[in-house]
């Protein structure tokens, strides 16, 4: 599995990838996979009033992923949000993804299962 | 050509027994009496509603209305821009007006929600985030309280600021005879109440809502042969932001809110301090500070300061929400930015009864998803 980040010729990075590049509009050809890395918090909540096949409460966090060592990107970080492996969280903690098959139930929410993929990343404090 | 607004209405806003289809007819009809309009004079229809299929089940809203109303063979057209609807069928209105392909412009902005449960509801509107956010179980309420949390350490503001902004438009709303809760709260109240996604709690969020408003748009000239008493759309402009909220260069500016009151200044001729009244799209009170600081009323950082000093509330420099705002007034989506439209309309023709304020230029900025898209509107009163 990989968490994988969009990478246009200009170096600039987005999470989730997209077609084109945000930031330039060159299209995003290559990926940088930032499974293996670890990310630091900038913000959280603790969700409690979530939607049917959502666990609650529901730890979600703002993470900042350092890219200053890839020579391909002149973004200096990229953000992703997720699900947090555990209710303790703060702001400025460290955490690693963890790879999670279902995130939420697909058949209990409004959208077609089928439409889109369910399996991701939560953070989990180091 | 210049846009005049010539009249409005809304519906009782609440937990409502009727459904969309006369929700938006009641708002409909009582907007034509209050314009002195005749339905065959409406040449163009719009109808602001994110989602009557997914809530009702019922598509195709524009062509229901049109013919309750009487306004055929007007042309319609439903408007969706998710929470920020409403405005954008006040955007689609100035545009039909001042372009001349429609001398006489009828907004209908409606949704029914509370029939729904809370988390139905609530994954309704979350299934407007990217699905890369959707499959996290992320919500709006949840967007709020990361914001929420973010700014307040940022910028070291106290947790009591936002339990403020819940006070003030709670007090506002009293004097709507519209709201949905015509009750004061005290700060306790709030900051006790339980939480929904902390920092944040059940007072910091509105709630689910069924409810109907209109305006009539016409010409300026058209406007001056009917009434003595019309607001001009001076200003209007409209912006999206990212999709992903988390891909924002800054997670508190918000801007769509920048540009498109920019945008809406320039058209104006205005600036911030040109304001005597504004309605803001405070589905969660830290939107408040955000939109006062994306509007430039407050320097980034210290909106929290004018809840703070009382300088919003109705007898502050700058009235915010007057109407009671989403909190209160509660936030029927796709009438949520119409409705900010007539409580600024009628602060300008002098309407506004116990909620009157002094004014002769009002703004109104309609938040879509989390800032996704924003509208933002600046009406003045005729001279």
């Amino acid at each position: 599995m990989t968490l994988d980040a969009g990478i246009c010729s200009n170096g600039h990075v987005s999470y989730p990838t997209h077609p084109l590049c945000p930031e330039c509009g060159e299209p995003q050809e290559e990926t940088v996979d930032l499974s293996d890395r670890t990310a630091e918090v900038v913000t959280w909540t603790h969700s409690t009033a979530t939607p049917p096949g959502v666990r609650e409460p529901n730890t979600l966090a703002i993470v900042e992923f350092d890219i200053t060592d890839l020579d391909e990107a002149s973004d200096e970080f990229v953000r992703a949000l997720g699900q947090v492996t555990t209710d303790e969280v703060e702001t400025g903690d460290t955490v690693e993804p963890v790879y999670v098959e279902e995130l939420r139930d697909p058949e209990a929410g409004i959208k077609v299962p089928e439409s889109q993929d369910w399996g991701g990343y939560r953070w989990d404090p180091v | 050509m210049g846009v005049a607004v010539i009249g409005a209405s809304m519906t009782k806003f609440g937990q409502r027994d009727a459904w969309i289809r006369e929700l938006l007819s009641q708002a409909g009809e009582e907007c034509l009496t209050d314009a002195g309009v005749a339905p065959d004079d409406v040449e163009h229809l719009y109808v602001s509603n994110m989602a009557s299929g997914e809530f009702e089940g019922q598509t195709g809203i524009m062509n229901l209305l049109a013919h309750d109303l009487g306004v055929l063979p007007a042309y319609s057209e439903r408007v969706d821009q998710t929470s920020s609807s409403g405005g954008a069928g006040i955007y689609e209105a100035w545009q039909s007006v001042a372009s001349g392909a429609s001398e006489m412009t009828l907004l209908v902005g409606g949704e029914k929600m509370t029939h729904k449960t809370t988390g139905q509801a609530t994954d309704i509107i979350a299934s407007i985030t990217h699905p890369d956010e959707y499959k996290h179980g992320v919500t709006l309420p949840s967007f709020a309280g990361m914001t929420a949390r973010h700014y307040l350490e940022r910028f070291d503001a106290p947790r009591e600021s936002l339990a403020r902004v819940a006070v003030k438009n709670h007090r506002n709303g009293v004097d709507n005879p519209k709201a949905q809760f015509q009750k004061e709260i005290t700060m306790e109240k709030a900051l006790e109440s339980p939480i929904i996604a902390d920092p944040l709690r059940l007072y910091d969020f509105c709630p689910i809502t069924d409810g109907s408003a209109a305006l009539m748009f016409t010409t300026e000239e058209r406007a001056k042969e009917i009434t003595d008493e019309y607001a001009l759309v001076s200003g209007i402009g409209g912006a999206t932001d990212t999709h992903v909220v988390h891909e924002r260069d800054d997670p508190t500016i918000m801007g769509g809110v920048v540009e498109s009151s920019k945008q809406a200044y320039e058209m104006a001729g205005l600036s911030p301090d040109d304001l005597d009244v504004a309605e803001l799209h405070d589905m969660f009170t830290i939107l408040e500070f955000l939109q006062l600081e994306g509007i430039g009323v407050a320097e980034q950082g210290t909106a929290w300061e004018l809840a703070m000093d009382g300088a919003t509330a109705k007898d502050g420099d700058l009235p915010i929400n007057t109407s009671g705002g989403l909190k209160s007034k509660g936030h029927p989506l796709g009438a949520s930015g119409v409705a900010q439209g007539v409580e600024i309309y009628e602060q300008l023709v002098g309407e506004a009864g116990p909620r009157q304020v002094d004014a002769d230029t009002a703004l109104a900025c309609n938040v879509g998803g989390f800032g996704n898209c924003v509208i933002t509107t600046i009406m003045e009163a005729a001279e």
